[in-house]
């Protein structure tokens, strides 16, 4: 059933349809609505399970750790500085091999304090071992969350996922959006039955202390889990698409490829906006298209090779920057073409950091401005001269 | 010992780990003036002292970490730490 909802009510509802046992999350901008509307389910008594109240991000992701480890299914929700609060217990999550489903509605991190949307957060865990998919709009911000614990419970995978949704771009914004039903829900997602949990009669030990004998063997292991995820990721959207009728590519996704001389690649919000760029550039002739990157972690080499390897041209548009190497998507699909014959010319630009406007005029000047010459360098694209002065005044003095 | 994937172990794994190679010195016993006051097996950080009689005291070299802290407390200075070369 189709109901006109906000983003963050969307997924507060598809993470209720999930039925966990426990929920665990602490309020955050823009985060705050999916767990406003948790507590309130959760008081209204639609949410049946246990929605723990914690003081900190490092709580609510220790209580979901603790929670997991008995054979909850568990949830939380953050953004920014929590998702930082929260990472020594994310790596732990991960390498204890616990299925948590973790909502990030992304946003800038600090300094200077800024509460709006750039991917910066979910790219510093990019190593913790979660598994990483972005949403572009709140239909699939919802649905990736039925499909995010069918695929962290999977016995081949059992990893965390993180569900990505550009913060306030998405969470705060209303759409139109198929809302299935609980025994919808129930017959694509099963009850989580894990192998190992804590249990009196059965005395068990998570997060043991293994030596320079045995760590790089299990952390071997964990590499090879993320490896197991690709072929359950696609056995999974398959099997949605089958139940619901929607899909949304499985590790990528693309528009208007077909005879495309120059491909943008992007992930989250603003591949709407670069479709709709697309169909302006395309009225005036410029060949353009665009790949959609849906899952970053595990991130699909093989994928992504295959769909850009007869392109000429590449533009990587990033929404945060490893500072001292520049965009970090850039780098990752770069990497995906070493020991190919044939490359495409990959130029990377560093664009909306801190929830700055990505309109359609960015992504056409970006396109009109292709030099078809190689930069290594990242781009940071349309800084305004205006904040700058001091800043290069200083720079002229030292 | 064989790990799964989580490093999940059946309770009382940390039996398997023998520390005893993480030391530099290990704690030797003088028994001469102890006075059976059980402060170095109540401090014991990894509680591997036991007691073998009444005023005679042992370590469980499998397991202590060499620090020290019986031989700092003893308060008749019983214990002698001595460096262990191979």
């Amino acid at each position: 059933m189709k109901k006109y909802i906000e983003g963050s009510m969307a997924v507060a509802e598809a993470v209720t349809l999930c039925k966990p046992n426990v929920i665990s999350a602490y309020p955050i901008t823009p985060q705050t609505h999916i767990v406003e509307d948790l507590s309130q389910m959760y008081a209204d008594g639609v949410f049946k399970g246990q929605f723990v109240n914690v003081e900190s991000e490092f709580s609510a992701a220790s209580v979901c750790l603790g929670a997991s480890v008995t054979g909850a299914r568990a949830y939380t929700a953050t953004t920014s500085q929590g998702l930082l609060l929260m990472s020594e217990v994310l790596f732990n999550i991960a390498g204890m091999r616990l299925p948590i489903v973790l909502t990030c509605a992304n946003r800038a991190i600090s300094a200077p304090i800024n509460i709006w949307t750039d991917h910066s957060d979910a790219m510093a865990l990019r190593d913790s071992g979660f598994i990483q998919l972005y949403a572009e709009n709140n239909q699939e911000a919802a649905d990736l969350h039925y499909q995010a614990y069918k695929i962290a419970e999977d016995k081949s995978v059992r990893l965390p996922v993180m569900v990505n949704m550009d913060g306030f771009t998405l969470t705060h914004s209303f759409e139109p959006i198929d809302m299935p039903t609980q025994e919808e829900v129930d017959a694509f997602l099963p009850s989580y039955k894990p192998e190992h949990y804590l249990d009196v009669k059965h005395p068990m030990s998570f997060g043991s202390m293994v030596g320079e004998d045995g760590y790089m063997e299990v952390r071997h292991y964990l590499e090879e889990a993320m490896n197991n995820a690709m072929p359950v990721i696609e056995k999974v959207s398959k099997e949605f698409q089958q139940k619901f009728g929607r899909n949304y590519g499985i590790f990528i996704d693309t528009y208007k490829m077909e005879d495309a001389e120059t491909v943008i690649v992007a992930m989250g919000s603003v591949i709407g906006t670069i479709k709709d760029s697309i169909d302006l550039m395309r009225k005036n002739g410029i060949k353009v298209g665009l790949m959609k990157v849906r899952t970053f972690r595990p991130f699909p080499k093989k994928a992504i090779a295959d769909c850009l390897k007869n392109i000429k041209n590449v533009i990587v548009i990033d929404r945060a920057s490893s500072v001292g190497a520049g965009g970090i998507l850039a780098g990752e699909i770069r990497a995906a073409f070493y020991g190919n014959t044939t490359v495409p010319h990959v130029n990377s630009y560093i664009v909306g950091l801190g929830g700055r406007d990505i309109t359609i005029k960015t992504i056409t000047d970006i396109v009109g401005g292709f030099a078809n010459v190689k930069v290594q360098d990242s781009q940071f694209v349309e800084l305004d001269k205006k904040y700058m002065q001091f800043g290069e005044d200083y720079l002229k003095t030292v | 010992m064989s790990l799964n994937h989580g490093a999940i172990l059946k309770a009382g794994s940390s039996i398997n780990n023998k520390t005893g190679n993480w030391r530099n010195t290990k704690p030797v016993y003088k028994h001469d003036k102890c006075t059976g006051c059980t402060t170095c097996e109540r401090i014991c950080p990894e509680g591997v002292i036991y007691q073998e009689e009444k005023k005679k005291f042992n370590v469980d070299l499998d397991y202590c970490k060499g620090c020290g802290i019986c031989a700092e407390e003893c308060p008749v200075k019983d214990i002698d730490m001595v460096s262990e070369e191979k």
